[in-house]
């Protein structure tokens, strides 16, 4: 049983970038509803643009995203945990409460069934006690679990996540990729961008492995064999300063859809 | 004594009753308006919009005089088309916004001075630069009041929005429709701040009773729900220091407030709890866990 409707996500043909430089370049494929995919590939391969693309933070320069009819901002996204101003005064149960604002909007209160999620999530993460800490006076790995609390507080059916277990060590690793299985068996859609290959290896299923293009997608035993790799190593070398217009064909895609 | 020393002047004196009305006004909403200021590391953007509305300022004062609602309009027409657009220009452009904010405070300050000297009669110009805290009469008291009021509901009714864009303006724009708004919302409300203050204070002292009591009371306490009363205290108490000074010494109502002000952001500074030099340099014994 799926207590999550989360929708089929086809790319057809999605370049995504910035001032007009692709970071992904032509991928397509699909995600079905309830799977657990993580985004491999070297620095620079495009996997945060790749979530970013999915989240609608970024808008396709090519081809397109469909999204079974969900919005973009239905997407739930863990950003890399710099992008958020630590040093901002308010406290570990405020902070996580704020998952909540889907529901509630802006201006609505936030009644005793919110603070029951709060404290459920709380307890489950493995943050209890620490409810009235300051924000900036977490660790690396508490603010990580922070960030993964307001993730179930704002229980949404496709989830995305960018480095997950950078520098967070193996207990805190462990908790989360607990967590995700959770998440995987309530059948929502989870796909992570990450570099450790042995957490990939163990914990998720398929893998896109992406420098720029998509070097492999599908079964990750596959997609991380000694072969793929290399290739992928091999593709992220090349950046060319003088690149020339991209002439493939969108045109030849959008026949065949 | 302490009653002809610190009430005196504004019981007898219908003009300094005024005075301490406006300014108060001011700080209570302007105050608590900066700490938000100071959270989104925008305490330099407050001064650049407060020089982005003296041209509008001056404008409205060329075409209409020394009129309240001309210089108002003026100013607020300048403040915030040059909020909105380098908001505009940091969202849609590489720019960041501190960068497009000063390239747009720049031009258009340097339009206003051109517009100024073509017809320039300087003397009333200082009541613009610098206010006239001792001459308010009851349409600006409105104004300063109403402006106050419409300030504090704002910040009420919108401090969740405020709070999660300073935190986190990426998960409130996927997680709510309005999030895009907000940061123009919160320019709108400094904008406005900055032009109902200059009247009082003038447009280069206005920003200080904004931003000086809020930098202060971040120094006390690290807790947001008491540092906007706390600021907005700080405001007022400067407010009625640096009238009360301004009576006894003879010095510019306005300057005068900003400097009391600023004596409470130097003391502040120095024995604040929440990361004042003292706190810092000498910290107290650690606990055992």
């Amino acid at each position: 049983m799926t207590l999550h409707d989360a929708p089929k996500i086809i790319l057809e043909n999605v370049t995504l970038g910035y001032d007009r430089r692709p970071a992904v370049h032509h991928v397509s494929g699909e995600i079905a509803p309830g799977d657990l995919l993580a985004v491999c590939g070297p620095n620079g391969g495009g996997k945060s643009t790749f979530l970013k693309g999915l989240a609608g933070l970024i808008a396709p320069m090519g081809g397109r995203i469909l999204r079974g009819g969900a919005k973009a901002g239905a997407f739930a996204h863990l950003p890399q945990a710099t992008e958020i101003d630590r040093t901002f005064p308010i406290c570990i149960q405020d902070f996580i409460a704020l998952g909540g604002l889907r529901r509630k909007g802006l201006f609505s209160g936030f009644s005793g069934d919110e603070d029951a999620r709060v404290g459920q999530a709380i307890d489950a993460i493995g943050l209890s006690g620490l409810e009235a800490r300051g924000l900036e006076t977490l660790s690396g790995g508490q603010m990580q679990r922070a960030l993964f609390a307001r993730l179930v507080v704002e229980d949404c059916a496709v989830i995305l996540l960018d480095e997950p277990f950078g520098a967070i060590d193996a207990a805190t690793t462990l908790d989360l990729l607990a967590l995700i299985a959770a998440w995987r068996a309530e059948g929502r859609t989870v796909i992570a961008a990450l570099h450790e290959f042995d957490i990939v290896r163990q914990a998720f299923p398929k893998t896109l492995l992406l420098a720029r293009e998509a070097i492999f997608w599908g079964d990750t035993a596959q997609a991380l064999s000694p072969e793929n790799l290399k290739k992928a190593k091999d593709m992220a070398a090349a950046y060319d300063a003088r690149a020339r217009l991209c002439e493939r064909d969108e045109a030849e895609h959008a026949d065949a859809v | 004594m302490l009653y002809d020393l610190l009430a005196a002047p504004f019981v007898d004196y219908q003009f300094m009753r005024r005075a301490l009305v406006g300014a108060l006004a001011l700080a209570l909403a302007g105050s608590p308006l900066g700490v938000f200021l100071v959270l989104r590391r925008m305490s330099l953007a407050g001064d650049a919009l407060s020089h982005a509305i003296l041209p509008g300022a001056a404008m409205g004062y060329l075409v209409a005089g020394l009129s309240l609602p001309a210089m108002t309009l003026g100013g607020l027409a300048a403040g915030l088309v040059v909020a909105l657009a380098s908001g505009a220009a940091a969202r849609f452009s590489a720019l960041r916004e501190d960068a497009s904010l000063a390239a747009f405070y720049l031009v258009s300050l340097a339009l206003g001075v051109t517009i100024v000297s073509l017809k320039g009669s300087n003397v009333d110009l200082l009541h613009v630069l610098f206010g006239s805290a001792l001459a308010l009469d009851d349409a600006t008291l409105l104004l300063l009041a109403g402006v106050s009021t419409l300030t504090l509901f704002c910040l009420a009714i919108f401090h969740r929005a405020l709070v999660a864009d300073t935190l986190d303006p990426v998960f409130l724009r996927r997680a709510s429709r309005f999030g895009e708004f907000v940061p123009f919302l919160f320019l709108g409300l400094v904008v406005l701040n900055l032009v109902a203050g200059f009247h009082a204070l003038g447009t280069l002292m206005a920003v200080g009773l904004i931003m000086l009591p809020a930098a202060a009371a971040k120094l006390w306490t690290r807790d947001l729900s008491a540092a906007l009363p706390l600021a907005g205290c700080l405001g007022a108490l400067a407010s009625y220091v640096g009238l009360a000074l301004s009576f006894y010494s003879g010095a510019p109502a306005g300057p005068a407030i900003i400097l009391a002000a600023g004596v409470v952001y130097f003391v502040s500074l120095c024995l604040g709890r929440a990361g004042g030099l003292i706190r810092n340099l000498r910290p107290r014994r650690h606990f055992e866990g």
